[in-house]
């Protein structure tokens, strides 16, 4: 097993300056905050004067700042696209995270010195589509969620870009631009208002014969998401992701408590430090995994995701 | 170019098409017999499935021999042919696709409808013959993403389904490329690509052709201590209605849409010939003459008698909301089922061979549909059997049949029967 290289880079996405203060002093080396305009199910919005002021926090704080442009863009959205990253790159920015290729065209000319990872979200299949973007700007990868472990273990060297794998937390399995839960209270006849739009709602989907799963949904200004019935968790896994080269654990906090969140940091932390210490002897501890099972919402499942999993098509 | 042609260009006022180029009408087509059918009722080029890197497999997909003559018989009628390449590519799918490009383009296969841009590279660099279009499953929405993938040397875009008439307008007005929209049929209902819910409920990757439209499955809606699905009422559903701008093609044309796109590689030729021949005929009554035409109420008709789902305009004019999407159990409306397929015609006597498609029998109202919007109704009389033999009823699949015509028909004329007369 190589062990040679830099320790990864421990991630999350941070909603406001208490979040980023929290969650870097809990370990985290880097956050990913945005703007509802441009980036897609966020934990908060971190807009306008508080863009710069939590690069200066977090930079004091010595973790970097990753901004979510992961948005599929209207041409309506485009008038504000070169602004915002001026502003962004302005602000001290270490990277813009984009879907669509508007963003990368735009940045050429407003932020030609803003690093770019591609966010393509479940459409981050494969290293020869990684190494197209990383040739039209992109220094990194933000992997698929449905990827397996021997596909991410091939990902880095055939793609030649950093690569981001998702560890911990709900995925998005479905996004729709049609507002599909104000449309099904107007069939029923009820006030579409009842819909209390944005993240923790505390609503879920559960399908007619899997009436063990539950599938949080939400809706909000860029339409309806579906997350994942399970949580990921892949802290046992993290030796074949150490052994991939993976630059960037990422832990998705949507949805839940800061607690658990701090929480899940802090044990990815002691993770990553344990292997910095002494790679080549380095082995999962158990104990890093109870205090994550302890506030675990038992209705949710800690699971490997797609990792040891045969897809059919 | 000469300076004075240019000069002449030039002289066209600006923010008006001086000329609307006409349309491509672009059909699906799952099999060899279905693209026969496209290109016969009318379909100016059609898209069909490989063996692999389609997003359909469980279409009965073509073989490289098939689309060699797919190819020969669309040339005929002066139609392409197109193959989908629209999975988001694992690295265990690409080896191989470089031969497989190359031999699509030795095929004669006019154009590749791809989404990853492993894909389209492998294309641009194994096969420049063959033309890449950016599949909607990149879900391309704006100008801007548009301008890029025709810097990248592309010379179409499928437009994301969201994408709305006025930003299509705008896209042509600030990018000189070919822009395709779907104008017809089954649609996703979350952004094309950003769906895995058949992945996660059956581990069938939706992004390579697995998708087991897990959207349309019925779903309980909770907040955890009370169901806000009414018990009595309708579960909620994700599904969308089917979508038909038959009745917009002025606007489509107008906002310089290059090539309308009927949904459907698993439908059947009967509603394949019935959705093209509608289409075909609005989008020919409108280039000669935009200023005198008029929707006719026989291509709703026709429309209706093919359609297995409700159906709306998708973004086109407005996000879809309550009255878009299904909620209720789907009703059947076309009372007339596909019956046969006229095979031959004798003018003497004026009997018709036709091929069972489903059983019919004499005393039954029937109605035959030609290319162009030929069309009577009649009642079955008397049936043979190819030798002349007497049948009560046509009961055996693809049985060739005799029966008298009320007025000439031609091979490949679809015949309907009456459900419930």
């Amino acid at each position: 097993m190589s062990a040679k290289g830099p320790a990864p880079e421990l991630l999350t996405a941070a909603g406001s300056l208490e979040q980023i203060e929290r969650y870097v002093r809990a370990g985290a080396d880097a956050v990913l905050i945005g703007d509802p305009r441009f980036g897609l199910r966020l934990p908060g919005a971190i807009t306008g004067g508080a863009l710069a002021e939590a690069v200066r926090l977090a930079h004091a704080l010595g973790a970097k700042v990753y901004v979510a442009m992961n948005k599929l863009l209207r041409n309506r959205e485009l008038d504000g696209l070169p602004a915002y990253l001026r502003e962004v790159a302005a602000a001290g920015a270490d990277a813009v995270a984009f879907a669509d290729p508007a963003v990368l065209l735009c940045a050429r000319d407003a932020a030609p010195a803003l690093p770019l990872h591609w966010n393509g979200e479940m459409t981050a299949t494969n290293p020869a589509a990684a190494a197209f973007w990383g040739r039209r700007g992109a220094s990194r990868a933000v992997l698929a969620r449905e990827l397996n472990e021997e596909e991410i273990a091939g990902f880095k060297a055939a793609a030649g870009l950093e690569i981001q794998v998702q560890v911990h937390g709900m995925t998005n399995i479905y996004h729709s631009h049609r507002n599909l839960l104000q449309s099904y209270m107007e069939h029923t006849g009820r006030e579409a208002a009842l819909v209390d739009r944005g993240p923790g709602k505390g609503l879920f989907l559960i399908e007619s014969e899997r009436p063990e799963e539950r599938f949080p949904v939400y809706e909000d200004e860029n339409g309806t998401h579906v997350m994942s019935s399970y949580d990921i968790c892949l802290l046992e896994a993290l030796p074949e992701l150490f052994a991939a080269g993976v630059d960037s654990l990422y832990v998705e906090p949507l949805l839940k408590s800061e607690a658990y969140n701090e929480t899940v940091i802090r044990s990815y932390r002691q993770a990553i430090e344990a292997w910095r210490a002494d790679p080549e002897r380095f082995r999962v501890d158990p104990q890093w995994l109870e205090p994550i099972r302890a506030l675990q919402d038992p209705e949710r499942e800690l699971s490997f995701g797609f990792l040891y999993k045969e897809q059919v098509y | 170019m000469s300076q004075a042609v240019l000069e002449q260009a030039e002289a066209v006022p600006a923010g008006r098409r001086a000329r609307l180029a006409k349309p491509e009408l672009l059909a699906p087509a799952g099999s060899l017999e279905k693209l026969k059918f496209a290109v016969h009722y009318g379909a100016d080029a059609v898209y069909i499935g490989g063996q692999k890197y389609g997003l359909r497999s469980n279409a009965d997909n073509f073989s490289i021999e098939e689309m060699k003559e797919g190819v020969r018989f669309a040339a005929r009628y002066g139609a392409k042919v197109y193959v989908t390449t629209n999975i988001f590519a694992h690295s265990e799918d690409l080896p191989g696709v470089a031969d497989y490009l190359k031999q699509l383009e030795d095929a004669g296969i006019a154009a590749i409808i791809a989404a990853d841009p492993a894909i389209i590279e492998t294309a641009r660099r194994a096969a420049p013959g063959l033309e890449v279009h950016l599949s909607t499953q990149q879900s391309t929405m704006n100008w801007m993403a548009v301008r890029f993938w025709k810097e990248e040397g592309l010379p179409r875009v499928v437009l994301a389904r969201e994408t709305s008439m006025e930003e299509i307008r705008e896209i042509k007005s600030r990018v000189d490329i070919e822009l395709e929209v779907f104008v017809h049929g089954a649609m996703c209902s979350s952004v094309s690509g950003r769906c895995v819910l058949s992945n996660h409920f059956t581990d069938r990757d939706s992004n390579r052709g697995g998708c087991c439209q897990s959207c349309r499955w019925k779903y309980d809606l909770h907040d955890g201590e009370r169901a806000w699905t009414d018990p009595d009422g309708h579960p909620f559903a994700m599904g969308a209605k089917d979508l038909c701008m038959i009745e917009h093609l002025p606007d489509l044309i107008e906002a310089g849409v290059d090539s309308f796109k009927i949904e459907g590689r698993m439908k059947s030729i009967h509603y394949v010939a019935t959705v093209v021949n509608a289409y075909r005929q609005a989008i020919d009554a409108y280039m000669a003459d935009p200023e005198g035409y008029r929707l006719r109420p026989e291509w709703l008709d026709e429309i209706g008698k093919a359609a297995n789902r409700p159906l709306n305009t998708g973004f086109f004019y407005r996000t879809p909301g309550a009255a878009e999407h299904i909620y209720e159990p789907e009703d059947k409306p076309a009372p007339y089922d596909f019956a046969a397929v006229v095979t031959g015609y004798d003018a003497a006597s004026g009997i018709a061979s036709v091929q069972q498609r489903s059983p019919f029998r004499p005393g039954m109202e029937i109605e035959f549909v030609g290319p162009g919007g030929r069309q009577f109704k009649q009642r079955v009389g008397d049936l043979t059997d190819e030798d002349g033999r007497p049948l009560d009823v046509a009961r055996h699949p693809l049985q060739i049949v005799r029966l008298k015509t009320e007025r000439p028909v031609e091979p490949g004329d679809l015949m309907r029967k009456r459900i419930g007369k």
